[in-house]
């Protein structure tokens, strides 16, 4: 997302550095950037929650969280984004260490795994259209299938960035332009498994109990 | 093929028809003079692909001032039908006209013209105010601005294909689902807004970022000139305020695409909810209109008044309550509802605080003149007008949250006068003062006083004739987004409020002729200096127009109203930057931005008219030209130190020529 | 020079506003026939005329400082790096707390005591309550009276010094049920029941509206409400139950649902038992609307009876949804 121009002093067309009394920290100023940015997208997943709090009661006659959620998959898909942010993790320690093609290597696990639970998650919403629970049975179906479905969304986005990342890391290896983007990336990747972590408390678990 | 499009989405109605061909013929011939004169080129590399702050900012307010003038035609429309239509005469405009009108007026001036003022000033100013060379992504910044242009397409497509929606400009379910909204006029809505405001959350994260990262040496938080502190209060009201409005237009758009149930009467729908999302959203909004606007005022007034703010820190902590409290008072829009007297009380007493801060405010506007030397300029007479009128305003605004008198004044012409009153006399008056006091920043010379006085009178005139009529028809019961009525007792007052939007539209003409006569007169008008009012803040530091670079040397800055005081250390003239000078590192201009936004346009119009594979093609081209983007890696240079110091030597020649004069005239004033 | 041009502005300003003030003194909201819009015009009155004590001298102040701080009055005191007295910020910052601060409580006390949803106790001189129904329909107001067991279009009467609760709701998309001359407006939402209490405590005939925008028809979305001695309204009932219409549930009040501009007024002598609650649990009842409609129709028929008791609990009930504003934080 953040594709600060100012920033890209890697490429400096010939000249030397210090003679710039006008820098800042600009991959700083990058990173942070993006945190405002996750602020911002979480205003929007706390939307998305409100409005499946107050749909939470609006089956209309149409099934209940209790009866559609199969937990135990939902524990295998939770399981597979959290050990990818820790293999995301691992990526970022290689990065510090500067060793691309660790990073290449823990990048591509971590696809795996983001494909992984985007796959089961496909299987869930094709499972529940197919028994006659789409989207558009319910107000709560609609708010359910919203707020899962914009989490997916962004780990399909997520997954995108992860191949942009791996075709630049063979391009041009670790430079001043990879790394901020692998430390954006690894912002959005755990955030989007905090943001998990509160849709499989708040929408599964709570929906089971 | 092309999904419900058809040549009947063509409007056949007269004043639609002369619009479309009056439209048709003036695009037509400016399309042919800029192709006879050869200036595609120009227009591409130094105005469309520029990632410059300074002409981003521009281009906003060309923009709003060309949707300010149709959505003023909207407005005399209205004006002129409730005129007309009373006790039973129906007037010129069928409901189903007068529908679109008012929705499309209220969209119009929020969305495009409020906002793009609003974001085209922070463009303009706040970079240069804090020292910096340029905002922290400029990429962003010009995408921000081509995905708000592709808003303002669609929204003038919708003129000529088909139809805007008759659904009020906030669209409530289920009114704006497609049980009873079933055209494409929300579609319309939906996809100009949800595209232009994604521009806005780029631009709060963009200005947000600027704000705290960039500012130049010595410029502490508490050293910021108010119009970038209320700059960055309006940017944290956009980050945490847009995304609400991108949800809730995407819920709505999932009822009326996908056939979802969020805001639907039925199937465990709630429109409740829609009422409470788009509002949550809504507060915050007028107070990203009007934070910048009490900017402006704080900077002129000072300027101007030749003195320094009174009770900056004040001021500061005043926009900052400002600035969380508009976030817990969105249920006053709704108290009428039905909620729980304590649950209405609450939110009343809650927006009643918000007055004790803006109250502070305007006292201390006032005391800032207090002992001062005003001069009457036309930024003056606007802050001075905006200062009685707010005040008014502010007194209907906590008339109308008292819940127990909200439940007979809501939805009736009061709200209507209310929120013109604080809109007009707050945001415009704000807006058209920092056009005047920076418009030598961006143009290198005045703009004509004589016929910006005479437009401040006909608006704050005008203002007052429109709308103290609709304070009083409120009180006998009308009520808003009526096209007829059957009471003939109204129709007087409605004549004297038809008058008073003449009045104005006599103060946009005398606007209009600022511009032109000014543009006649530029050489006349010419400030070379760079600081034509005497100036107390970094902008003014810098020549006129500003060099693209903005600054050759960044300043230093020791204290509150920085270049104020490097003046008076200087002796009373403003330090001159001298060589050495050394190579400034610069963004590339770019080409994706508009590519995105126009692949945006195409995207948002063919899912209006459910042309799939017109979308995907939008899609696709938005996602690949982003990809050209990440993948480009020639997006910045050196501007080499010889071309700085030609380009600063040529200055300080302009500024040799006239600078005896100029120098004599500044000892004077100081003195 | 200056100073006169400002006067010769604004005199003819403040004159034209006072008399527009004046005009509306005999105006809807300024002249109310009834004790909630009575209360309502006092507070009105209350609020603004507190509000004057800030507004006045800002005014005043705005003028005065312009003028006599101007560029060319080199006679007044001109200290141009004063910037902070704590004194005045003390000042600035009291006097609208304390404004503010009574009106906080004026209006913690008016929320409750206005209250939409809280019935009008009778006084001594006034009658036992009564219960209306409005449902606001494309483009028309439906008024059932479920004690009298009829119902009408785009026309209302009760008897004075009676205190009616309007029960409040919509079969089609939000509207705002209001009379202005007797006070609160409420809310007409689809699948909810609001409610509002109002009283007359003159004769007359009031116009009451729509006043939430609905679509093509809102214009014409008005009705008058009579308000007659309590013969008056009886002989009004005797004349709706003359007439022939009938109004069941679901076959008629879907005809009549059916979108129309600048609708008749309508009677009808016979109206489907719980038409009100039908209406309402239309919305809610899940699955198609209209194969549900006449399910819902019989189970009403049977569950609700026609005791007023029942259905104040089922209101009681369905309050929780309107009440559920806040649920959106």
């Amino acid at each position: 997302m953040a594709t600060d121009t100012l920033s890209n002093q890697g490429h400096a067309h010939g000249h030397d550095h210090d003679h710039h009394d006008d820098h800042h920290d600009t991959a700083g100023t990058k990173i942070f950037g993006f945190w405002v940015y996750l602020m911002s997208d979480l205003v929007i997943f706390g939307s998305l929650f409100a409005t499946y709090a107050v749909l939470l009661r609006g089956t209309a006659g149409g099934p209940t969280p209790g009866e559609i959620f199969d937990l135990p998959l939902i524990l295998i898909s939770t399981f597979l984004l959290l050990i990818s942010s820790f293999t995301y993790g691992m990526a970022v320690l290689a990065m510090n260490a500067g060793r691309v093609v660790q990073v290449q290597k823990w990048l591509i696990i971590t696809f795996l795994l983001g494909a992984g639970f985007i796959g089961l998650e496909l299987y869930e919403f094709q499972h529940l259209i197919h028994e006659g629970f789409g989207p558009d049975r319910s107000g709560f179906l609609s708010a359910f299938f919203t707020l899962v479905g914009t989490h997916g969304l962004h780990v399909t986005f997520g997954l995108i960035w992860i191949l942009v990342m791996l075709i630049q890391l063979k391009k041009q290896g670790l430079t001043e332009v990879t790394r901020p983007r692998i430390m954006c990336l690894s912002l959005f990747w755990h955030f989007l498994d905090i943001v998990w972590i509160c849709v499989f408390s708040f929408v599964y678990l709570m929906g089971v109990l | 093929m092309f999904g419900k499009l058809s040549l009947e989405a063509i409007p056949t109605d007269p004043i639609v028809l002369t619009t479309i061909v009056a439209i048709v013929l003036g695009g037509g011939a400016l399309t042919a003079a800029i192709t006879y004169f050869k200036k595609w080129g120009y227009l591409w590399t130094e105005w469309i692909t520029s990632v410059d702050h300074k002409k981003l900012g521009i281009m906003y307010f060309i923009v709003a001032l060309v949707m300010l003038l149709r959505g003023f035609a909207d407005a005399i429309m209205m004006r002129s039908q409730l005129a007309m239509a009373s006790a039973g005469a129906e007037g010129f405009l069928p409901p189903s006209h007068y529908d679109q009108i008012f929705t499309a007026h209220g969209v119009i001036m929020i969305f495009f013209v409020a906002m793009p003022m609003v974001i085209g000033l922070m463009n303009l100013v706040v970079p240069l105010q804090i020292g910096a060379r340029d905002v922290a992504f400029p990429f962003l910044n010009n995408l921000s601005f081509w995905l708000f242009a592709a808003g303002v397409v669609l929204v003038n497509v919708s003129l000529f294909v088909g139809e805007f929606a008759k659904t009020g400009w906030l669209a409530y379910a289920p009114l704006s689902g497609l049980d009873y909204s079933p055209g494409v006029g929300v579609d319309y809505w939906i996809w100009a807004l949800q595209i232009s405001g994604i521009g806005t959350t780029l631009t709060g994260i963009n200005f947000f970022v600027t704000i705290l990262k960039m500012r130049t040496k010595g410029m502490t938080m508490f050293r910021m000139p108010i119009f970038t502190w209320t700059s960055l209060c309006a940017n944290v009201l956009i980050i945490a305020s847009f995304p609400i409005l991108t949800a809730t237009i995407a819920l709505l758009t999932l009822d009326r695409y996908l056939g979802m149930n969020f805001f639907t009467t039925d199937l465990g729908g709630n429109m409740m909810m829609y009422v409470n999302l788009i509002w949550a959203w809504g507060h915050p909004e007028v107070y990203i209109l009007i934070l910048p606007a009490f900017g402006v005022f704080s900077e002129v007034i000072a300027t101007f008044a030749k003195k320094r703010l009174f009770g900056y820190n004040t001021m500061v902590w005043a926009t900052v309550a400002i600035t969380i409290l508009s976030f817990v008072v969105w249920l006053h829009h709704f108290f009428t509802m039905g909620a729980g007297a304590d649950v209405n009380a609450f939110f009343g007493i809650m927006t009643m605080i918000i007055a004790i801060p803006t109250g502070v405010k305007i006292f201390n506007w006032l005391f800032t003149m207090y002992r001062g030397r005003l001069e009457f300029t036309s930024p003056v007479l606007w802050t001075l007008g905006f200062i009685i009128t707010f005040t008014l305003g502010g007194m209907t605004g906590v008339m109308l949250s008292v819940p127990a008198a909200n439940f007979v004044l809501h939805n009736s012409l009061f709200v209507i006068a209310h929120f013109h009153n604080v809109i007009i006399g707050g945001v415009v008056f704000g807006m058209l003062a920092g056009l005047t006091y920076w418009f030598p920043k961006a143009f290198g010379f005045t703009l004509n006083e004589k016929w910006g006085k005479r437009s401040f009178w006909c608006w704050f005139i005008g203002f007052y004739v429109a709308f103290t009529p609709l304070y009083v028809l409120a009180f006998f019961g009308a009520v808003r987004r009526m096209q007829s009525y059957s009471n003939p007792e109204w129709q007087p007052l409605m004549i004297v409020a038809w008058v008073g939007a003449l009045i104005i539209a006599a103060g946009i003409a005398c606007t209009l002729i600022q511009f032109y006569v000014s543009i006649r007169d530029r050489k006349q008008n010419q400030d070379v200096t760079g600081d034509p009012w005497d100036g107390r803040t970094l902008e003014w530091a810098t020549s006129s127009p500003a060099p693209f670079y903005n600054f050759a040397h960044l300043p230093e800055v020791h204290g509150v109203d920085g270049f104020w005081e490097a003046k008076k250390a200087n002796g009373g003239v403003p330090p001159i930057s001298e060589p050495p000078y050394q190579d400034i590192h610069m963004p590339k201009n770019t080409w994706e931005g508009p590519i995105i936004a126009l692949f945006a346009t195409i995207f948002g119009f063919a899912l209006v008219w459910h042309i799939w594979w017109l979308a995907i093609v939008g899609g696709i081209g938005m996602f690949a030209t982003f990809m050209a983007r990440i993948f480009n890696d020639d997006v910045d240079y050196y501007v080499p130190a010889a071309e700085v110091e030609r380009i600063e030597r040529e200055h300080r020649q302009r500024l040799k020529q006239k600078g005896d004069l100029a120098h004599s005239t500044r000892l004077e004033t100081q003195s | 020079m200056r100073r006169k041009k400002y006067l010769r502005v604004l005199s003819p300003l403040v004159l034209v506003s006072l008399a527009l003030l004046l005009t509306g003194c005999d105006s809807a909201l300024m002249d109310p026939k009834g004790q909630v819009g009575e209360e309502q015009r006092t507070l009105i009155l209350t609020a603004f005329g507190l509000m004057q004590i800030v507004v006045i001298p800002v005014i005043v102040m705005t003028l005065v400082f312009a003028w006599r701080y101007r560029r060319s009055n080199r006679n007044a005191t001109y200290r141009p790096d004063w910037h902070h007295s704590n004194k005045i910020e003390v000042v600035v910052w009291f006097v609208p707390c304390v404004i503010i601060a009574f009106l906080a409580v004026l209006t913690w006390y008016t929320s409750h005591s206005l209250d939409p949803h809280k019935p009008i106790e009778p006084t001594a001189e006034q009658q036992e309550p009564m219960e209306i129904q409005a449902v606001s329909l494309d483009w028309k107001w439906l008024f059932i009276y479920p004690e009298q067991g009829i119902a009408t279009v785009n026309e209302l009467a009760f008897p004075e010094d009676t205190p009616v609760r309007f029960r409040v709701s919509s079969g089609s998309v939000m509207n705002a049920f209001f009379i202005p001359q007797l006070g609160s407006q409420i809310y007409a939402m689809a699948g909810m029941d609001n409610d509002v209490h109002l009283v007359a405590d003159e004769q007359g005939v009031y116009p009451g509206r729509s006043t939430n925008y609905s679509g093509a028809g809102f214009s014409d979305m008005t009705f008058d409400a009579h308000v007659g001695s309590q013969e008056d309204f009886e002989a009004w009932v005797t004349e709706v139950r003359e007439s022939s219409e009938s109004l069941t549930f679901p076959e008629e009040y879907y005809d009549l649902a059916a979108p129309s501009e600048d609708a008749e007024i309508q009677y009808f002598s016979e109206v489907s038992p719980s038409l009100y609650e039908s209406i309402i649990k239309s919305f809610q009842a899940g699955g198609d609307h209209e194969a549900r409609v006449s399910e819902f129709a019989d189970s009403y028929a049977e569950g609700f009876g026609h005791g007023s008791a029942h259905s104040d609990d089922e209101s009681a009930e369905s309050h929780g949804k309107p009440m559920s504003a806040e649920a959106a934080e």
